[in-house]
């Protein structure tokens, strides 16, 4: 049996709470709040004590889906990458940069944003890029 | 937020509008309570009798969309009695002369008819705010997500300046951040005018350093579309592809039947994400992301806090960390990205963004860096606007209160407002399928007071159908004192019950924030 932690900061709210995942042979099974975090000191709400019980969901997509036929059906990355490569490509070249829009996420992490809307920005050339700072 | 979240609990005044903490940031209303236990005041004001209002000096329930006209009528009590700090308005502001007359315009009476709070109410917490030494406003989306949105901030920084409540500890206008990385979201250049650390795209020289450090100037010098105007230019048949990463815009945007159909129609959607949510249902393309447990990199806190995320796990099956995604596309896509590491990308985030410069992941071992840190030696910023403003003088506003959007009416009698509750975060794509979360709350209901439940002749528990001007849901009856006679609330984690399928989509034209939290209804009993 392999036991390992990693510190880490909560994925819901604002508050950036301070927290170890524990980790059982691979698998997420709990959270230790970090007493030392300058938000949280060493407390956790019921959603970030129990933040490990969604992860390892049998809901998480594991492959790439591609529409066929109507159908969302599971393709490889090369596939599906190269095809919407292509596609973004296309419209871009047909309706101009300006008709592709990008939503960020504010769920995913700065190093993410920042390469998502340089792609948006220099690869595509286009600022319609927004996210749900408002919703 | 202008400070930081351990300096609430040193405040002598906290003064919470339009945050249900206690729900939806539960580790800042420690803070409050804590700062209770110290002696503060708590001046709570929400348009329902929230949690928090238990500790409260004075809690009143505002009419919604009445912010304006409250926050006026305080500061006519404080300007009536003298109360302002005229050293801080002289040294640091400017504007106020104009300001003034604004609210000397306007009176406690029709602030009290206006909000249905007592004057002698508004009396108190003027003379609470104004008279404490650090007085700290908390707020959240209950100020922002209005037609008024903009004015109802602006309204709070004249209050904070107005009683010198700025660029000191324990004091400032604090807005809650509702996502774990909507700062960072922002910080990063996710919005149409700003590249990182709020550089606009319209200022040319900005436009050139950008072009130099990414060796492509491809991009205009003019804003781009925000997402409400991306889903409009897609029914207009200007937009023909959009690349969602992380967002569920079918549950989380209003009027959420017209967002499902311009998804549907539109040429192209590309979807990335770690569940297969109703917006990805649509997608052309779907791509499997990593969750947070799965990968390296920051996130930006409330308090502008840059913290670590380290890998735990590794992605289930064969999705990804959402950066080897993205620039393994955009290389494909012609646009070459290498980056080894998240490490990496975020030695290019500090060389092209000021406030960002002196963050580093050396430097982030331990309890993170707040910005501004603009270089190595820097020991980043707990509060802003310490001796100045980051215009120079802070600008009094004047506001005069306008109604909300949509009103109630013979019709849709019933004012609507939506939040959280306390188990759940926004669309629920990840708190229900935690089971313990689950059996706290299982499915959707409105709260309703006991006074409008005998006049509908609502039991509890009852599925009713609810429908505004744009859509119909069926929920279950909850009758609690905690509202006041003719408003219901609903919160909006439940696809299956979507209370966006009411909200009015009409934005404040400053923010393009939509008016969530404010719109008509009327309830029906099931046949």
């Amino acid at each position: 049996m392999e036991y390992t932690t990693a510190l880490t900061t909560c994925t819901y709210c604002g508050c950036g709470c301070n927290f170890y995942l524990e980790v059982l042979d691979g698998q997420v099974i709990g959270t230790i709040p970090c007493k030392t975090s300058p938000t949280n000191e060493g407390k956790l709400c019921i959603k970030g004590w129990n933040v490990h019980e969604f992860i390892q969901s049998p809901k998480r997509l594991t492959r790439p889906l591609i529409r066929k036929n109507g159908e969302l059906v599971e393709a490889d990355w090369e596939e599906a990458l190269d095809y919407t490569a292509q596609r973004l490509k296309e419209i871009a070249e047909q309706n101009g940069p300006e008709s592709l829009g990008f939503m960020a996420s504010a769920k995913v992490t700065n190093e993410e944003n920042y390469i998502f809307q340089k792609f948006a920005r220099a690869g595509v050339g286009t600022n319609n890029i927004d996210h749900c700072a408002r919703l | 937020m202008t400070n930081s979240v351990q300096e609430i609990e040193d405040a002598d005044c906290i003064f919470i509008i339009g945050s249900n903490t206690t729900s939806s940031h539960p580790l800042i209303a420690t803070r409050v309570y804590r700062a209770k236990e110290k002696g503060a005041k708590v001046i709570v004001a929400d348009p329902r009798r929230i949690h928090i209002a238990d500790i409260a000096d004075v809690a009143v329930q505002q009419n919604l969309g009445t912010d304006v006209a409250l926050l006026n009528g305080m500061m006519k009590v404080i300007l009536d009695n003298n109360w302002q700090d005229q050293t801080f308005i002289n040294e640091r502001t400017e504007g106020f002369e104009e300001f003034t007359k604004a609210v000397q315009g306007f009176s406690v009476e029709k602030a009290a008819e206006l909000t249905g709070i007592s004057t002698e109410d508004i009396t108190a917490m003027a003379e609470i705010y104004a008279k404490s030494d650090k007085a700290s406003i908390l707020y959240c989306m209950g100020i922002t997500q209005h037609t008024t949105g903009v004015d109802n901030v602006k309204a709070l920084a004249n209050l904070a300046m107005l009683t010198g409540n700025l660029g000191k500890e324990s004091a400032g206008v604090n807005p809650l951040r509702g996502q774990n990385n909507v700062q960072g979201a922002c910080d990063m250049g996710g919005l149409p005018n700003v590249f990182t650390g709020y550089q606009k795209v319209t200022d040319e020289a900005l436009h050139d350093k950008m072009s130099k450090a990414w060796s492509s100037g491809k991009f205009p010098s003019r804003v781009g579309l925000t997402i409400p105007e991306m889903i409009s230019g897609i029914e207009e048949g200007s937009v023909h592809g959009l690349y969602v990463l992380g967002e569920n815009p079918v549950v989380s945007d209003p009027d959420s039947n017209h967002v499902t159909k311009a998804l549907e129609k539109i040429d192209f959607l590309v979807v990335q994400d770690i569940f297969l949510t109703p917006t990805a249902e649509l997608a052309d393309v779907v791509l499997p992301g990593a969750s947070f447990a799965e990968k390296d990199g920051t996130f930006t806190n409330t308090e502008r806090r840059v913290m670590r995320v380290r890998k735990a796990i590794d992605p289930p099956g064969e999705a990804k960390p959402d950066w080897e995604i993205i620039q393994e596309l955009s290389s494909k896509f012609g646009y070459a990205m290498h980056y080894e590491s998240p490490r990496e990308i975020m030695e290019e985030i500090a060389a092209v963004t000021p406030s960002y410069g002196g963050i580093s992941y050396a430097r982030l071992e331990g309890p993170g860096l707040q910005w501004p840190c603009p270089d190595q030696g820097h020991p980043g910023t707990p509060y802003l606007h310490k001796d100045k403003f980051a215009r120079g003088k802070g600008l009094f506003h004047a506001v005069e209160f306008i109604p909300p959007a949509e009103s109630i009416d013979d019709d849709y009698p019933l004012w609507l407002t939506t939040g959280r509750n306390f188990s759940h975060y926004h669309t629920g794509t990840m708190t229900r399928l935690s089971p313990t979360l689950v059996c706290e709350y299982s499915e959707n209901f409105m709260e309703v007071s006991p006074e409008d439940a005998r006049e509908l002749d609502l039991s509890q528990g009852e599925q009713v159908s609810v429908a505004s001007r744009r859509g119909e849901i069926g929920v279950r009856v909850q009758i609690t004192p905690r509202l006041k006679k003719g408003t219901v609330f609903i919160p909006f984690h439940y696809v299956e019950s979507n209370v966006n399928k009411l909200t009015n989509p009409a934005m404040d034209p400053i923010a393009r924030i939509p008016e969530y939290k404010v719109c008509a209804v009327k309830v029906e009993k099931n046949p």
